[in-house]
Order: C-alpha cells, then sequence, then structure tokens
C-alpha cells in the first residue's frame, strides 16, 4: 500500500505559527521552528526573541544580504525592525529562566505521554547539543514541539516513555507533527487534529500511548 | 597618571596566559562574534593543556570564511592544536557535521563539561559577581542534576550551580577607550558582555579605539573596570581567500540549504 502523503515542513511552520497571538514573545529552535516566523498571521504583532541577546527582530534574510553581526540563534542573519532591542546572553536567560517568553518552539526526537521532552542527544552518540533547550522547556510558559510524528523507519517518536536522554520532564504543551494536532494535559494526550486524509485510527497506529481522541477532533484548516 | 588599557599587538595582549589556564572565549554558535586575533595570538603562543570556557567549541576557519567572515578563526584552531585539555560549553558539537572537537573527544584526547546555555552563562555571571553559587531550577530529572546538591525552595526544586573561576576572558567587542569602557554592535554583545570582567583578566578585541568622551555614557554597555587590555583589529582588512575543504563544504552547504528550507 502506498504511504499516505504526510505534511511538510512548511506546512507544519505554518500550523505552529497559527498559535502564535497578538503580543506573544515567542523564541524559536534550530531547523523547522525557524521558519514559523515567516508565516505569523496576518494583523499579529509577534516579538521574536533569539538567545544571542534580541528581542523583536525581523525576516531572515536572503544568504550574503544581511548584517553577520545581527542574527538569531542559528546565526542566520535577520532584518531590523523598529522597536526591536538588544541585551548580553545572560539577560536573555534571565527572560527565558524567569517567565517572560511566551511560546517556546522546539524540535525533538521523543516525548512522552507526560510531556517529557528529549531533544539533546541520540544515544548513539553520546555528546549532544544541549544549548538553551533546557532552559526554555522549563521556563517558556508554553513549549509547542514540532516534529516529524515517527522516525525515518516509521516507529512512533511519541512514546508512553522516552528511551533517550531527557532534556526536561513534564514540560511540553502542544505538539504539532506531520500528522497531527496533539495537546499534552493532565489526563493524556489529546488528539485535536489530524491531517488531511488521515484518521484518527491511523495516527493512533503510529503513537504509542493511547491518544484521547477530542470530540472536535477534525481534519486541520491550512487555509 | 592617566589610566591605559590599550595594548598595541594581539601578541603582547595574550603574553602571560601560561599553560594549563582556564579562558573564557566570547562569541555566539555559528555567528561573527568572537575573538578571533586573540585566539590566533593564542595559537601562535602554543600554551597547552587549556580549559576553555564558550558557547560553541568551534567551527573552524573554513566555515567561518564560507559566511563571509574577515577574521574566520574561532577557537577550533585552539582544539586542532592539541592545545586543549578540556571545553566546558552548551555546544560541544555541532548539530550538522562532525567538527574537530568531536573528533579528539572519541579519541579520548579532549575532555567535555556540557552545561546548559542559560546555566553557563549564569555560573559565568555569577563568578563576575562574586557570588559563591545559585540555585537554578534548569535541568530537573536530567544529566544536568547528576552529583549535584538539590534544595526545596517554596515547593519547587533547584540545583545548586557554581561559578567558574576563570584566568582569562577574551572578547570582542565593537569600540573601547583607553578606560576599557565597551559597546557592541548588534547580537554580538552576547557572551562577549557577560565574560567582562568574570575572569582574572579580560582582554577587549574591537574593531576601534576611540577618545576619551567619544563613548556615550549612556550606551555604554560594559564599564571599562571590567575590562583590563584592550586591542585594536586592523582596519581595511579584505576577506581572506581560504581554501574549502570537503567537509567545510559540506557544512556550509547543509547550512544553505537550512536557511532556505
Amino acid at each position: 500500500m502506498k504511504e499516505k502523503a504526510r505534511l511538510d515542513r512548511q506546512t507544519i511552520a505554518l500550523r505552529v505559527a497559527r498559535e502564535f497571538q497578538d503580543g506573544d514573545v515567542v523564541n524559536l529552535g534550530l531547523g523547522l521552528p525557524g521558519l514559523t516566523s515567516n508565516f505569523v498571521p496576518a494583523g499579529r504583532e509577534v516579538l521574536f526573541h533569539a538567545e544571542p541577546g534580541v528581542l523583536g527582530y525581523g525576516e531572515i534574510t536572503n544568504f550574503g544580504e544581511g548584517d553577520l553581526e545581527l542574527t538569531n540563534a542559528s546565526g542566520q542573519t535577520v532584518r531590523e525592525q523598529p522597536g526591536m532591542c538588544y541585551f548580553d546572553h545572560a539577560e536573555a536567560f534571565v527572560m527565558i529562566r524567569g517567565g517572560h517568553v511566551d511560546i517556546s518552539v522546539m524540535g525533538a526526537f521523543q516525548v512522552s505521554e507526560k510531556g517529557d521532552l528529549a531533544n539533546y542527544m541520540v544515544p548513539e552518540r553520546r555528546v549532544g547539543v544541549i544549548g538553551g533547550a533546557m532552559d526554555l522547556a522549563y521556563g517558556a510558559k508554553r513549549v509547542i514541539v514540532a516534529m516529524s510524528h515517527t522516525t525515518k523507519d516509521g516507529k512512533p517518536r511519541i512514546l508512553k516513555k522516552c528511551t533517550y536522554p531527557l532534556t526536561a520532564l513534564n514540560s511540553v504543551d502542544l505538539l504539532v507533527t506531520d500528522l497531527a494536532v496533539i495537546e499534552v494535559t493532565s489526563k493524556g494526550l489529546v488528539l485535536k487534529e489530524v491531517a488531511p486524509g488521515w484518521t484518527p485510527e491511523e495516527v493512533q497506529s503510529l503513537t504509542e500511548p493511547t491518544l484521547i481522541i477530542s470530540p472536535d477532533c477534525q481534519e486541520m484548516s491550512l487555509i | 597618571m592617566p589610566i591605559n588599557k590599550i595594548v598595541s599587538s594581539f601578541d603582547e595582549a595574550v603574553a602571560d596566559i601560561e599553560d594549563g589556564a582556564t579562558i573564557l572565549i566570547g562569541g555566539w554558535g555559528i555567528a561573527v562574534s568572537g575573538p578571533s586575533l586573540l585566539i590566533e595570538a593564542v595559537g601562535r603562543k602554543g600554551v597547552k593543556n587549556l580549559t576553555m570556557v564558550c558557547c560553541v567549541a568551534g567551527f573552524g576557519k573554513e566555515v567561518w570564511a564560507a559566511l563571509g567572515a574577515k577574521f574566520p578563526e574561532d577557537q577550533d584552531l585552539l582544539v586542532r592544536n592539541g592545545q586543549l585539555k578540556k571545553a566546558i560549553t552548551s555546544a560541544p558539537v555541532s548539530a550538522i557535521y562532525q567538527n574537530t572537537f568531536e573528533r579528539l573527544l572519541r579519541a579520548g584526547k579532549v575532555e567535555v563539561e556540557t552545561v546548559s546555555q542559560g546555566t553557563l552563562a549564569e555560573r559565568i555571571r555569577m563568578a563576575k559577581a562574586g557570588l559563591g553559587g545559585v540555585y537554578v531550577p534548569i535541568g530537573i530529572g536530567t544529566v544536568m542534576e547528576e552529583g549535584k546538591e538539590t534544595k526545596i525552595i517554596d515547593g519547587q526544586k533547584y540545583i545548586l550551580e557554581l561559578p567558574i573561576k576563570a584566568d582569562f576572558a577574551l572578547i570582542k567587542a565593537h569600540k573601547a577607550d583607553r578606560r576599557g569602557n565597551l559597546v557592541y554592535r548588534k547580537t554580538t554583545r552576547t557572551y562577549n558582555a557577560v565574560m567582562a570582567g568574570a575572569a582574572k583578566v579580560t582582554i577587549a578585541e574591537v574593531d576601534e579605539i576611540v577618545e576619551l568622551g567619544e563613548l556615550d555614557p549612556e550606551v555604554i554597555v560594559t564599564p571599562g573596570i571590567y575590562v583590563d587590555r584592550v586591542v585594536e583589529r586592523p582596519r581595511n582588512v579584505k576577506e581572506e581567500a581560504v581554501e574549502r575543504t570537503a567537509e567545510a563544504k559540506e557544512s556550509y552547504e547543509k547550512f544553505m540549504k537550512r536557511k532556505g528550507a
């Protein structure tokens, strides 16, 4: 049987960006999360925060066009915007740890049904990039994980218990994958949306813990 | 005698760094913001068994040149020269390719202490602030908690983190005056401003040294008392043509792809 189409990275980013509300302070992790800044819903004023020490930066520039001394956390050059400000790295983490950042969007290797997060090290490598992930997972008011639902060989990455080294316990609030939108609640994982063409049963079959299917569960609207 | 922290050469600026020193190195990840010429001078000095404290363990000259840095050297120089004993860092390896540090780590030639970024910044800052330790809520239930004292305060568990005591801080700023007052450009403030004053000796590499009074007191970021030496970069330097290794090319291509993704 031919594998059904899943959401691509851009579309996952688009869906994540719908979560950004007017006035939110949002920190974006490396990779896919960074793309979400391109999809902020029209009319919403969102302040992007980055760990080098900047708040309120603009869009990512084309390669070679920006100022090399103005970058996001990934080192990508970004545009200046009115009202932005600079600060040092310790201050950037005062903002994160102190609960002044509303949303953190991160990637993950694994997430557990309790919202435990594993995203800094593949065990075989024995060394990993912790970066600011532990601080963000603790400090951001809301942690959104954007990731592919399964590993490359089709195994679930949403598990009863993470098997990879943990970044943080009990920290993820929302999962946006290439198959579904799932909310982490005290009762368990609630399936809220499925990718177009997918059924809740199919999503469940690729998810280790039992999903609570929301009575309002619907196909993701991407328009 | 007027205070004068200006030194005339990079070699002179690092002349008293000895074997076994612990060095804070400023700058952010893969963003042009580090003290490249001070690192080169430490490389020329050839001191060994260094412990470096930094955001990342380095990418190497070719990667920086590919990104367009005019002064493309980073701490990877000290790693590949075999001058390093240990790195204390939040990102010892690269998420997209194998850096020199990871190769030496696998060969058992260097040691690593991986620290969550906010905690790394705070451990540096607390040394500067004269604190004996700080209770942080980061890393509970993870490897960061192992072997450390914990405490429950108001029902919340915290880990006691201790200051990182360093001999030298090598930082990069935009402008300085002879008293060592510093301003930075845009996101290059990052670790540089945190590390200023956090070691026994702080050495600032700057784009420009200006006359006393030219820096607006309202916007000075690092007060001069945190800085011991300032040294100016050569001006009007053209981008160096650096031959790119296959590995650097691969990393650069992945970086480009990630940008455009």
